[in-house]
């Protein structure tokens, strides 16, 4: 495997960018990525984008995006309609190839022109599911209780697991959802929103965006003085309806974890830091045990940023993991970092990956 | 980022997509909408005699095909649940109702449907429920209006059950239309142009890095991906970059009598086109390089909108040469603008 590694990054998110294009959005981003580590657009070997046509209620609104890269003379990028995790999981293919050194990964989401949680019904099955509009929070609500009635976890688990979102999101400059000194009573006493969740088991929306420049070998090593090494990296995905498999599972979570260790020569739990992107605390946890991670007691440190359920930007999540990730091994606070990012309804597709210091 | 506050009242206008799907069936989610219709709920069996309900197509497991089209029963049991409250626009009820994964008897996997229950509290995992039919039926999801528990003989009571089969051709599509609903508020650079409108400007953006001007103004050079924030005012003249005779009606737009010309209007001033009517003279005379000036509404009539240019009309001055007409932004024109 070719060394690839992130050398840099930028994070945005708001509750709402009401006067910002997705365009004026990621201008000041790429920028600050690129700019970090000195490249301009015509050092960028790839560039890859994600975001979703659904949010901007407009079709192939991504091209008129491309607007902020710069792309002229003409560049050599790619798409993904998906989280920005998974579109840098195509810039790191393509740098495997060899051809390129350098790459630069984008992706935006800006939800808040219309209703998210309803839009999101529209990614079910269109025959059995779509047309009965279960909105995002309801279809959260019917994995959470699935989770609390097995037994796994009780509500103050799951409370637990927000008030450490909460705390650890205190100085994230990006995060929605912060308090220093939050309890478990103050989250149960909040009133139930989705039948058994509360507001604060749910992720906070976030509009937003996110840019990463990655590089290979000696050029990542020119570029940064700790570049964030991808040492494994890898995507599964389940059976897509809700019926057919276990919600309190996620197998494809902990297929991934397994595969990234198997490339990295470490276990997917041998990490300082692990950042989650998960739309519910339930979802956290059935991550947290899919991966080996331990609960809020365990050695792994979750969720140092506050994770997605701090600030969750519906196609940047992911990629906002790995860029927060990546900032704590590259600023020498963590040695090895994991970062995962999920797509399709209750955690159908999960990537995950695995980032060394030198 | 960008933007800012915009005073006083930002323009902003609903934005509805709709997308109005008819799907294919195929045969095995036929057989579910069929038997629908027909009052009946069926579901897939694969070889180990594990039923899906609704029936899927392929084994989730193996991806093997699954064709065994088995009955089940319309009562079952509720496995996981929530509250809709308030119900969801779109869905099909109007009131706030339970939403559950419901296993019916007989299958070996849950479906999703309301609950037709009056409050939360009526809920319950392991409450037993039976289904709740439309009397006008299609073949699709909604002729179940949902479940209700079920009623006291554990049977499906008589006012719930389907009346008798219907029997007629298969269901071998079914109409899934989407609506979404945005509201969608301009940028600021956008809404600095249109309100520029009522006063009949036409404003475009500069480039920091060549001078280049943008129009419509979108707050950035795209060219190199840069802000730009240089508002300037372009002249009501240009010319004709490129166009297009239209014969066909576009639906909903009555006052755009065929054949009508669109064409990319190059303002004096202005590094690249944008979208106008050009109207004026004879279809025949339009060409490229026609230099053109643009023909506003009265003063009264006028709006934050870029329809305040009715059209753009023949100014008879000598034409633009053909190879100096369209954009320059691009072209790398006199050296300075690639």
């Amino acid at each position: 495997m070719r060394e690839v590694a992130i050398v840099s990054s930028a994070i945005h998110q708001v509750e709402a960018l009401t006067f910002t294009t997705d365009v004026q959005l990621m201008v000041p981003l790429i920028n600050e990525a690129r700019d970090a580590v000195g490249l301009t657009q015509a050092d960028i070997g790839f560039t890859c984008s994600g975001s979703s046509d659904f949010l901007a209620g407009q079709g192939f609104s991504f091209v008129q995006t491309l607007d902020a890269v710069g792309a002229f003379p003409p560049i050599a990028e790619s798409h993904v309609e998906m989280d920005g995790a998974f579109a840098l999981y195509e810039a790191w293919v393509k740098l495997q190839i060899g051809e390129i050194d350098t790459a630069l990964v984008y992706s935006y989401g800006k939800s808040s022109p219309g209703s998210r949680r309803d839009v999101l019904a529209v990614q079910l099955d269109p025959y059995a599911l779509a047309p009965l509009w279960p909105d995002a929070h309801a279809v959260a609500a019917l994995q959470a209780r699935l989770l609390l009635e097995s037994g796994a976890v009780t509500a103050e688990d799951l409370a637990a697991i927000a008030v450490r979102s909460q705390r650890n999101a205190v100085g994230n400059p990006n995060a929605l959802r912060v308090s220093a000194d939050v309890t478990v009573d103050d989250v149960l006493a909040g009133g139930v929103v989705a039948d058994p969740l509360r507001a604060a088991d749910l992720a906070a929306e976030a509009d937003g965006g996110c840019a990463v420049v990655l590089a290979a070998g000696d050029r990542a090593r020119e570029l940064c003085e700790r570049p964030a090494w991808i040492r494994g990296i890898d995507h599964r995905i389940d059976a897509h309806g809700l019926g057919v498999r276990d919600l309190t599972r996620a197998p494809s979570a902990a297929l991934a974890a397994g595969k990234a260790a198997e490339r990295a020569g470490f276990a997917a739990n041998d990490v300082d830091v692990a950042e989650l992107h998960a739309a519910s605390t339930a979802q956290a946890h059935v991550l947290a045990t899919e991966m080996g991670l331990g609960g809020t007691g365990g050695s792994v440190r979750i969720d140092p940023s506050g994770g997605s359920l701090a600030a969750d930007t519906l196609m940047a999540a992911g990629l906002v993991r790995i860029a927060e990730a990546a900032r704590r091994v590259s600023g020498g606070e963590a040695h090895r970092a994991l970062a995962h990012a999920s797509s399709g309804p209750c955690l159908q597709q999960n990537l995950v990956c695995l980032l060394e210091g030198e | 980022m960008t933007g800012g506050s915009v005073d006083p009242a930002p323009l902003r206008a609903d934005l509805v997509i709709e997308y109005p799907f008819t799907r294919t069936t195929g045969p095995v989610v036929g057989a579910f909408m069929t038997g629908l219709r027909d009052g009946r709920i069926v579901g897939s069996r694969r070889a180990d005699g594990r039923v899906f309900v609704p029936p899927a197509e392929v084994d989730p497991e193996t991806g093997d095909a699954i064709t065994d089209i088995v009955e089940v029963a319309s009562t079952g049991v509720v496995e996981t649940w929530t509250w809709v409250d308030p119900p969801r626009p779109g869905s099909p009820w109007a009131q706030p109702h339970g939403l559950a994964l419901i296993r019916l008897d007989g299958a070996d996997t849950p479906m999703l449907h309301g609950v037709l229950v009056d409050s939360a509290a009526d809920m319950a995992t392991g409450l037993r429920v039976e289904a709740v039919w439309r009397d006008e039926r299609v073949g699709h999801i909604t002729d179940l209006v949902g479940f209700a528990p079920e009623t006291a003989d554990g049977a499906a009571g008589e006012a719930a059950a389907a009346e008798e089969p219907v029997s007629g051709e298969p269901v071998r599509s079914i109409r899934t239309p989407i609506r979404l609903e945005y509201d969608f508020i301009p940028s600021a650079a956008a809404q600095e142009y249109l309100h520029a409108y009522a006063e009949k400007r036409i404003l475009g953006n500069r480039s920091p890095i060549d001078g280049a001007v943008f129009v419509p103004p979108r707050g950035v050079d795209p060219r190199h991906g840069v802000e730009a924030t240089e508002m300037v005012d372009l002249a009501h003249t240009g010319h004709v970059g490129n166009f297009c005779v239209t014969h066909l009606p576009i639906p909903g737009r009555s006052d755009l009598p065929t054949p009508y010309v669109s064409a990319w209007i190059h303002l004096d001033g202005a590094d690249i086109g944008f979208l106008g009517l050009v109207s004026g003279c004879d279809l025949d005379e339009v060409r490229i390089g026609m230099r053109v000036r643009a023909v506003w509404k009265p003063d009264d009539e006028l709006g934050a909108t870029a329809e305040n240019v009715r059209y753009w009309e023949p100014t008879g001055e000598p034409d633009v040469p053909v190879d100096r007409a369209g954009n320059r932004a691009w072209q790398g024109e006199d050296g300075d603008h690639a």
